[in-house]
C-alpha cells in the first residue's frame, strides 16, 4: 500500500487528529500526526489486518529551531510496504509526547536516545533515563541552542 | 648492543661466553615479551583484531593478550575515548602493575580524530588522562603502522636505564622535598628509605 492510500484509511478512521500528508523530493513523505493522537494511530497500524506495521525501523527527534519533532519510521515485514510519521511539538520549554512502547518494544531505546539528545519526554516510558551520555550530564548535545561544556569532572572538553 | 645482536641472532649457534650488563639482559627480555591489555575501544579495534590474526600475527612481537590489567605491561588505546570512557581508562591504567606502557591508536587516542571540533562527547587526545609512550597515526593505522608503533615501544623500552630511574626518582624526592619541606615529613617512628 502507498502512504498516500494509507494516509487516507487513517484519515477515516481516526479523523482531525491525523493531520496532514507531506510530498517533498528526495525525502520519504510522512504524515503530520497530532500528539494525541499518535498512540492511537500506533496501534491501528500495527494491528489492523491491512496495515500490519509489526517492525519500527527508527524512531528519532528532530530540533526544527522552533519546535521538536519525533520521527516514526514503520515498516511491515508481512505486506512489504513503510510509512514516515512526524509528531511536531511546539512547546519548546517542556516537550513530551505519549510512549509507543507498550505498541513496539523496540521502542524503549529509541524513545530513551530521543530523550538524552533532545530532551522530549516520552510519557508512560518504563524506564527513561539517558542511554548514551553519562547519567550526570547537563543538557541535551543535539538542540540546536546547546552550548559544550568547557570541562566534564574536571577534564578539558574543546581541543 | 652485541650482547642483543647475539641473542637475538637465531643463526649464531656457536654458544661461549656472552660479557654484558644486567640491565642490557632485563630489558632485552622486557622488550621481547609485551603482554598487552585486551581492550578495544572503536573501529581501531576492528583493525586491531586483524592485527591479532594469522595473517599479520602480533604475536611473534612476544604480544599475549592478557584479561586482566595486573597482569598486562602495556595498554592499546585503540579507538575513540568518549568522556564517558574516560574514567573508566585511568582505572584500568592505575590497575596496571609498573612498569607500564601506553600505545595510543589512531587518530581519536592521539587527537580526538575527526570529532575535534564537534565531539562534545570526546576526549581530545587520551594524553590528556594518561602519559603515552608511542603514537601511531592512521585512521584506522595500517598494521603495518603498528608495528612500527609496536618496534618503536620495543627500543624505547630495551632503552630504559632500570636502575638510574631510581636514582632520577630520589632525586626527583628530593627537590620536592627542598620545594615544601614540612609537607614530605615522615611521620614518628618511620624511616625513610635510601635508594
Amino acid at each position: 500500500m502507498t502512504a498516500n492510500k494509507i494516509y487516507e484509511k487513517l484519515k477515516a478512521e481516526l479523523g482531525e487528529g491525523i493531520q496532514e500528508f507531506v510530498e517533498m523530493p528526495l525525502s520519504d513523505p510522512f504524515i503530520v500526526v497530532s500528539r494525541d493522537t499518535i498512540l492511537e494511530a500506533c496501534l491501528v497500524l500495527r494491528d489492523e489486518p491491512e496495515f500490519l506495521f509489526d517492525y519500527m525501523v527508527n524512531l528519532s527527534g528532530v530540533d526544527q529551531k522552533d519546535s521538536f519533532a519525533v520521527v516514526y519510521h514503520l515498516y511491515s515485514i508481512k505486506l512489504n510496504h513503510r510509512v514516515v510519521m512526524k509528531v511536531i511539538l511546539t512547546d519548546r520549554e517542556s516537550p513530551s509526547v505519549p510512549s509507543v512502547e507498550r505498541v513496539w518494544k523496540t521502542a524503549n531505546w529509541h524513545e530513551r536516545e530521543t530523550f538524552d539528545m533532545f530532551g522530549i519526554t516520552f510519557d508512560g516510558h518504563p524506564n527513561l533515563i539517558r542511554i548514551l551520555t553519562p547519567y550526570d550530564w547537563v543538557g541535551h548535545p543535539l538542540r540546536k541552542d546547546y552550548k559544550t561544556p568547557d570541562f566534564y569532572k574536571g577534564l578539558k572538553v574543546p581541543y | 648492543m652485541g650482547l642483543l645482536d647475539k641473542l637475538d641472532n637465531p643463526y649464531n649457534t656457536d654458544g661461549g661466553i656472552v660479557l654484558g650488563t644486567l640491565e642490557d639482559l632485563l630489558n632485552w627480555g622486557r622488550s621481547k615479551s609485551d603482554w598487552y591489555l585486551q581492550f578495544g575501544l572503536a573501529c581501531c579495534a576492528i583493525e586491531f583484531m586483524a592485527l591479532n590474526a594469522s595473517h599479520f600475527d602480533l604475536m611473534r612481537f612476544g604480544c599475549i593478550p592478557r584479561t586482566s590489567p595486573r597482569q598486562a605491561d602495556f595498554i592499546i588505546i585503540s579507538g575513540t575515548v568518549t568522556l564517558k570512557m574516560a574514567e573508566r581508562i585511568t582505572r584500568l591504567y592505575e590497575q596496571m602493575a609498573e612498569p607500564k606502557y601506553v600505545l595510543a591508536m589512531g587518530s581519536c587516542a592521539n587527537s580526538g580524530g575527526p570529532y575535534w571540533e564537534h565531539g562534545y562527547h570526546v576526549l581530545k587526545g587520551v594524553d590528556r588522562i594518561i602519559p603515552v609512550d608511542v603514537y601511531v597515526p592512521g585512521c584506522p593505522p595500517r598494521p603495518e603502522a603498528f608495528f612500527e608503533g609496536m618496534v618503536k615501544l620495543q627500543e624505547k623500552i630495551s632503552k630504559q636505564k632500570i636502575f638510574e630511574k631510581r636514582a632520577r626518582l630520589a632525586e626527583e624526592d628530593a627537590v620536592l622535598k627542598s620545594d615544601n619541606p614540612n609537607e614530605s615529613e615522615l611521620p614518628a617512628g618511620w624511616e625513610e628509605v635510601k635508594h
